[in-house]
């Protein structure tokens, strides 16, 4: 008998313990101050809602598998390919300097095209266009990997992205595209990553759904995972029909959900869940 | 075509010193208990052993199972007592085998 009450009492103790945790984790969770306006007062990476292990993963620049996909293209910048015998480096050149900053401001107005591209787009542009060579598919995984590494560039700097002048009716689209339930579970990205985030939910925490870790190695791909492939992901998963890759919808919702992060710093590679 | 794999080590330690190696692989670790979307299993493609060797002497190995998810990460200690060249390999299912090489020097 007695021995029964120490298993049980060392059972109490243990939940205890983990409901503190808990606790202590959520009231770690540091932010920065939004700015006025702000939907949040405090924005807060997803990083602070992983695990101490998952973080740590992140921190260590060798441990942290997301840098396998930077330094792959870190060799693609300098080789040269399609019909203008380019590489990235021919005219960009160092990418350590001029690339710095780029991946921040994505998405960003382009007055040729007449509307905003990603950095995914934009690489793809240098292809078709100045190397004359194939753009690559979107979850290729040499189109994550340049995506990666341009945005690695950015890494620390605060997230940048301009919505006013034409971006405007973008950034509307991408903020009702916010708001609007989806799906047969009737779902919009507000219901979890703004009135719910934090919470514990399906067995991991629900994050403010910010941007400024991706492209992100996903533990569960095993992988690095640009944006929209995890948009794409989240509406799957309240059961809709999913908007395509580099769409329009993805396009304007990636811009609305840069500026919700902004002043974030920049945290490719990211690993996540 | 395999990529490089990520090695650190110090570039130098005192005589007798143990340091830490840590190393992180590229590759899928296809476990072989997976199915494709036509249904048909996809074959094992893992790496199952990792060799580290010092002077041409061992220093530690493993074998790898199929559970151990992409891109290994592996660490390990090991003493110093003279200057050298540590070898990785990591021998892949199909029989390739990933090399890389770090030198090492003694502390004057």
């Amino acid at each position: 008998m007695a021995r029964r009450y120490v298993g049980m009492a060392a059972a109490i103790v243990a939940a205890v313990s983990i409901a503190t945790l808990a606790v202590a984790e959520d009231a770690e969770r540091k932010g920065i101050a939004a700015p006025p306006g702000h939907v949040f007062k405090t924005i807060v990476s997803g990083y602070e809602f992983r695990s101490k292990e998952t973080r740590a993963l992140q921190d260590d620049d060798l441990e942290n598998p997301g840098f396998l996909a930077v330094e792959r293209a870190a060799d693609v910048w300098k080789k040269v390919e399609g019909g203008e015998g380019k590489s990235c480096m021919s005219c960009h050149g160092e990418a350590e300097t001029n690339m710095k900053g780029v991946g921040a401001a994505m998405p960003k107005w382009d007055d040729k095209l007449k509307k905003p591209v990603n950095l995914e787009q934009r690489i793809n542009i240098c292809r078709s266009e100045h190397m004359k060579a194939e753009p690559w598919k979107f979850k290729s995984r040499e189109l994550t990997d340049m995506t990666t590494f341009v945005r690695y560039q950015s890494h620390g700097m605060p997230v940048a992205v301009k919505t006013d002048g034409p971006m405007s009716p973008w950034f509307e689209r991408g903020k009702q595209i916010y708001y609007t339930r989806y799906g047969q579970l009737d779902l919009a990205c507000e219901s979890c990553h703004e009135r719910n985030n934090g919470k514990f939910m399906r067995a991991d925490f629900l994050s403010q759904g910010q941007t400024n870790g991706f492209p992100t190695y996903r533990l569960r791909d095993q992988r690095v995972v640009p944006l929209h492939e995890r948009f794409e992901g989240c509406m799957f998963d309240v059961r809709a029909e999913p908007f395509k890759p580099l769409s329009d919808e993805f396009l304007a919702l990636e811009l609305y959900v840069a500026w919700r992060g902004i002043g974030l710093p920049v945290e490719t590679p990211a690993v996540r869940n | 075509m395999a990529d490089k794999p990520r090695i650190k080590l110090p570039k130098e330690a005192a005589k007798g010193e143990v340091i830490q190696i840590k190393t992180l692989v590229s590759h899928v670790m296809e476990s072989g208990q997976r199915k494709d979307a036509q249904g048909k299993a996809i074959p094992r493609k893992i790496i199952n052993k990792f060799a580290c060797e010092f002077n041409g002497k061992p220093v530690f190995s493993c074998a790898l199972e199929p559970a151990i998810s992409a891109n290994p990460y592996i660490q390990f200690d090991a003493r110093i007592d003279e200057a050298g060249t540590f070898k990785f390999s990591w021998t892949d299912d199909d029989g390739t085998v990933i090399t890389a090489e770090e030198k090492i020097a003694l502390k004057a």
